[in-house]
């Protein structure tokens, strides 16, 4: 080693195709090629076939009338309604169904999850028999037996299953009285909202002087007085502005009242029974990650088997479920399309079907589809991380 | 210790024996402690038990005992004709059943598909089963040779004298397998690729690779396929005819690719810093590194996963019914049109026989996923 | 090993990309040897394959007349079966040749889904389907009944259409399919069921009890079905047309499968004409001048057609009347040729 090189820094002589980041540069431009390439021949076949085929293109048509009935609006539609009218009643269509299912999955999904656990063998074997049966299983097959199966079974409108309360089942679904309300009423309602939030300053309060004191008033009694007896006095000082529209049976089937139709059932109890069964894999799991001595330590503490479980193990489990159970909840909202295959209306079935056929415009209809599916998914996933980050703010 | 001087008791007689403890072990015990051990056990179970002496012998009669095993047609499975109670009506699957296997299929080529199901076998064993050898050839028979000769077998090609049979013969449950079968083998080396190009350093391959990964992910398998079937005929050349089924293929496998890296992601986040950086100190390039040190480690971890996405792929496949791609659940149903099939039992029968299968491969494949799990676990354990 | 490769290559092309230079439809379907036709998996009469792949019905045929013309060989046809959703991609996008599968021809549909018809093959109409049970006599009974309709059709629309006219109430249950209609209407989810009257005789088959349902006697819409094809091909959309007129054109010269050799022999001016004894009418459309023959031998002429697949000896059992010829009374008319 001569006394020159000494002085400079050694730096490795390498020819430029094996430098790393000259060869890091020479691959990302290839790559950016040939993304920017597939891309423009994506678009320039798209434009060039539409033009040839004379297919219409952008979004004039969502003003135009749409001409078609759906048979479940959330909002007024008829088909004198546009095809963007069209668009959000199947998108609160998706967001009802996925609603509810999700509500309803995680109540069947917690429940059958602490089930897998119980320490009776034949009730914690009947819980393994339905999870495994139903996570095994095509979601579409689930549809149908709830859809084709059970509405089978179902009698028709003059035979009617007549329940309590005025309430009629058929194979047209589950009519119930609505109740119709008339302005007077919205007296009892702010009287409501007022119970509630003095209920919850009361709370508070009581919170504060535990805090101080150590002893917690007892309010119970008292807050649910106020939110009960207070709104009841005011509602029938108004003149009990609140009547029901009862079902009436007609020539073909009942009318009035408020009805849940058969596809819509059947969508949320195969996605609930679907999804529920993934969710309570999902708590036993978190269960199991919590140490024994918890249980042990909570048990020595002379707390009950339930309130081990409500006080003790899920404040912890949950750190684990809540991530993986916002993954379920994404796959349910994502799972809601397969209503197109049993005739409930939703966005998929509304948009990228009647619509579709009707313009013929491809392109337009599945792109927004997919960009309202993805706005779901972001908004779900931002919705569990805040909660996910207010869970994990239990820990000390 | 002076008070040692006063312990002098000495016990005259033996002390009356202490009643046994209660029994440890034996079918009272065990019944003591997992049916009954408290007032609410107990009720449960007793309840349970009701409910299944009401309900299971039905469901024997249902499904075995007053089952139809043979019939030409919905005539032999009808109370009223036959004159007696009549449960499932199994014989309609088994006059069915080449067509829920084979779809329209020519009959005198049967033997292709047939073929085809067997080397399927042979590459799965060859990959799942712990004690077979050579686990490298089995990548490159599966991932490799299984799929030109699989593809060969079932198309035809005419260099090879096997005569050609297009896709809209196909059906039933070898499509289904089919479907299964390309979206696994496309989308494991595809998801490596994507995992891979997720936690490269390079921003175009990083990004390109999570907006594809997060796209996909964030939409329904339904929509894909609909893009599949509608729009991507718009971005080809107008003289190109994608195949129907093949489309269909190339969405299921994009769609799977998607999840199966953020299943590999999980592998290469496993392996510890300190292997990719004895692998750079031997003088491995990435590549290398990836392939000889990495990516066999990695995979392994990843084995139950991957086994689980497959999972979800079999039995996402039934969406392809929705776009008119005749699979397995699609025959089933195509059969119960069938006029002199039709009553209302019929459907059942069907959807029972579908649901069975499905059943059974998913679980079965659950099983292997969670016995490679606990092995992995005692792998670890030194 | 390289010769396994080669033929693993040349299957993979001819399995995914049947590569064609943007030639003429005609051209493309000579090169491929056959016809690529859209057709209906699900309604009896019109279209229908067995467990085996054989197709029947009259829309079906008319794909086969077209083959016989091209190829006079009646089988060389791929049929791919759509439903009413993606009927006018699958055409547009070039993955069929000709649409033959019941389509309604309607301005809007043929003024930007980029298609045009060739011809209407069959008259038809929209109909109600109800249960005898019901005691129902007319669609305008129906206030308040459900009523289960495929989606993607004119049919959805009509529905709306004529409810709004006539200011009833009503509720629809939209299904995907036809076939999922005709499943929810059978298993009671709706009182009536609405589709093209044809569609109706066809699907009242498929009921669990065909005997306890009615067709009601109104028609609500005009739904001329035909074959269409894609725009900008004047030479193949002549082709389908003429294939149509020429099934007319026999079945007015009494000219049938079995005496079409008879036929030939002829010295009746049209019927030279038409046999392409005379003139060179094939040839003008880019076939042989025998097509008219070889569409006969292949498959019949109109009426052979309509009596094999749908006729009163078929279990569909419909009457020509509006497809009679205009000579009987009827609609189907063809202009001459010469």
């Amino acid at each position: 080693m001569s006394v020159e090189s000494a002085g400079r820094p050694l730096e490795a002589k390498v020819v430029f195709y094996n430098d790393p980041r000259i060869r890091s540069l020479f691959f990302q431009l290839v790559l950016l090629a040939l993304i920017v390439a597939l891309f423009w021949f994506a678009y320039d076949n798209t434009v060039a076939n539409l033009k040839k085929r004379n297919i219409a293109q952008g979004f004039g048509f969502w003003n135009v009338e749409a001409g078609f009935d759906i048979s479940q609006t959330l909002i007024s539609y008829s088909a004198a309604s546009s095809y963007g009218r069209a668009f959000w009643v199947g998108l609160l269509n998706t967001l009802l169904v996925s609603g509810v299912s999700i509500v309803l999955a995680t109540l069947l999904g917690v429940m059958i999850g602490i089930l897998r656990l119980s320490k009776n063998w034949l009730v914690a074997k009947l819980a393994t028999v339905y999870v495994e049966i139903f996570r095994n299983v095509p979601l579409l097959l689930i549809l149908y037996f709830w859809y084709r199966g059970v509405l089978g079974l179902l009698p028709e409108p003059r035979d009617s299953i007549k329940l309590p309360g005025n309430i009629i089942l058929n194979t047209r679904g589950l009519m119930m009285p609505m109740p119709v309300v008339s302005e007077a009423f919205i007296y009892p309602l702010t009287a409501l909202v007022l119970m509630v939030v003095t209920a919850i300053g009361i709370i508070l309060w009581a919170g504060r002087v535990q805090d101080r004191t150590g002893i917690r008033p007892k309010v119970g009694w008292l807050t649910a007085g106020l939110i009960i007896v207070v709104p009841a006095i005011v509602f029938i000082m108004a003149g009990a502005p609140l009547s029901f529209d009862i079902p009436v049976q007609g020539r073909f089937n009942a009318s009035g009242g408020m009805t849940l139709a058969p596809e819509f059932v059947s969508l949320v109890t195969g996605l609930t029974t679907y999804t529920a069964a993934f969710i309570a894999e999902n708590v036993r799991a978190g269960i199991l990650a919590i140490s024994k001595g918890q249980t042990e330590a909570s048990q020595s503490l002379g707390l009950s088997h339930g309130q081990t479980i409500r006080l003790v193990i899920m404040p912890q489990a949950l750190r684990v479920i809540v991530p993986l159970l916002n993954s379920e909840y994404l796959s349910l909202t994502k799972n809601s399309s397969l209503g197109v295959s049993i005739g409930y209306p939703d966005l998929v079935s509304v948009f990228t079907g009647t619509v579709l056929n009707q313009t013929g415009q491809a392109v337009e209809m599945v792109s927004v589809t997919m960009l309202v599916y993805l706005t779901l998914s972001l908004l779900t996933s931002a919705f569990m991380n805040w909660f996910n980050r207010r869970v994990a703010l239990v820990e000390r | 210790m002076t008070t040692s001087a006063e312990a002098h008791f000495v016990r005259q007689s033996f002390n009356e024996p202490m009643p046994p403890p209660m029994r440890t072990s034996g079918i009272i015990h065990w019944l003591r402690t997992n049916l009954f051990s408290s007032i609410i056990n107990t009720v449960m179970t007793l309840f349970i038990l009701f409910a299944l002496y009401k309900i299971v012998p039905g469901l024997i009669d249902t499904l075995i005992i007053n089952a139809v095993w043979v019939a030409d047609d919905s005539k032999a499975c009808v109370a009223d004709k036959v004159g007696h109670p009549v449960g499932i009506c199994w014989g309609f699957v088994a006059a069915h059943w080449d067509y829920f296997v084979f779809g329209q299929y020519p009959e005198k080529l049967r033997w292709r598909p047939e073929l085809f199901f067997a080397l399927e076998v042979i590459g799965l064993a060859w990959l799942l089963v712990q004690r077979i050898p050579r686990k490298d050839w089995g990548m490159i028979y599966f991932f490799i040779v299984f799929p030109i000769v699989g593809f060969c077998l079932l198309s035809g090609s005419e260099t090879l004298g096997l005569s050609i049979v297009q896709t809209h013969y196909w059906g039933g449950f070898l499509v289904s397998i089919v479907i299964g079968t390309v979206g696994i083998v496309v989308s494991v080396p595809l998801g490596i690729i994507l995992a891979l190009g997720r936690r490269s350093h390079m921003p175009v391959a990083r990004s390109s690779s999570v907006v594809l990964i997060e796209f996909i992910r964030g939409v329904p398998l339904i929509t894909v396929l609909f893009m599949a079937n509608v729009m991507f005929p718009l971005f080809v050349p107008e003289g190109w005819r994608p195949d129907s089924l093949l489309r269909v293929l190339v969405g299921v496998a994009l769609f799977f690719s998607a999840y199966m890296a953020e299943t590999v992601r999980g592998g290469l986040q496993a392996i510890p810093r300190g292997q990719y950086e004895a692998a750079q100190a031997l003088g491995l390039g990435y590549w290398q590194m990836m392939i000889k040190i990495i990516l066999p480690q990695a995979l392994k971890i990843v084995i139950p996963g991957i086994v689980n996405n497959f999972i979800g792929l079999l039995k996402d496949t039934t969406l392809v019914a929705i776009v008119n791609i005749f699979d397995f659940l699609k025959v089933i149903e195509a059969s119960l049109n069938d006029p002199v099939w039709r009553t209302s039992g019929m459907p059942f029968a069907g959807y029972l026989f579908a649901a069975i299968v499905y059943f059974i491969l998913c679980y079965g494949m659950a099983r292997y996923s969670m016995s490679v799990e606990r092995r992995l676990a005692t792998d670890h354990r030194h | 090993m390289k010769k396994f490769i080669a033929a693993a290559v040349v299957a993979a092309a001819s399995f995914g990309l049947v590569s064609a230079a943007s030639a003429g439809t005609l051209d493309n379907v000579k090169a491929k040897g056959q016809v690529v036709c859209g057709a209906n998996p699900g309604t009896a009469g019109f279209g229908v394959p067995d467990q085996k792949g054989n197709w029947t019905g009259l829309d079906v045929d008319y794909c086969r007349a077209i083959a016989a013309a091209i190829f006079n060989d009646p089988t060389k046809v791929k049929f791919v079966p759509l439903s009413s959703k993606d009927r006018f991609t699958a055409l547009a996008s070039g993955e069929v040749d000709v649409l033959i599968r019941n389509s309604t021809w309607t301005m809007s549909r043929e003024t930007t889904l980029g298609v045009i018809w060739a011809g209407i093959n069959f008259y038809d109409g929209q109909g109600f389907m109800v249960n005898k049970k019901l005691n129902v006599k007319s669609a305008k009974e129906l206030a308040g009944a459900t009523i289960c309709v495929q989606q993607g059709t004119t049919t959805e629309l009509n529905l709306a259409d004529f409810f709004r006219s006539n200011k009833l109430e009503y509720k629809v249950v939209t299904l995907g399919t036809s076939e999922e209609a005709v499943k929810a209407y059978d298993s009671g989810r709706c009182d009536a069921y609405t589709t093209d009257r044809s569609g109706l005789a066809a699907d009242r088959l498929s009921m669990s009890k065909p005997d306890d349902h009615v067709i009601l006697p109104e028609i609500i819409s005009k739904e001329p079905l035909g074959p269409l094809v894609r725009q900008g091909d004047d030479q193949w959309l002549n082709l389908v047309k003429w294939v149509h007129y020429a099934l007319l054109t026999a079945e007015e010269d009494g000219i049938t499968s079995k005496n079409v050799d008879e036929k030939l022999k002829s010295d009746d001016p049209e019927i030279k004409r038409v046999l392409g004894n005379e003139g060179k009418f094939g040839e003008s459309l880019g076939l042989s001048n025998a097509w008219v023959v070889q569409i006969v031998k292949g498959v019949g002429n109109y009426e052979e057609i309509f009596e094999r697949n749908v006729g009163p000896n078929t279990p569909i059992q419909l009457t020509r009347a509006s497809n009679a010829l205009w000579s009987k009374g009827g609609l189907q008319y063809a202009p001459p040729i010469r």
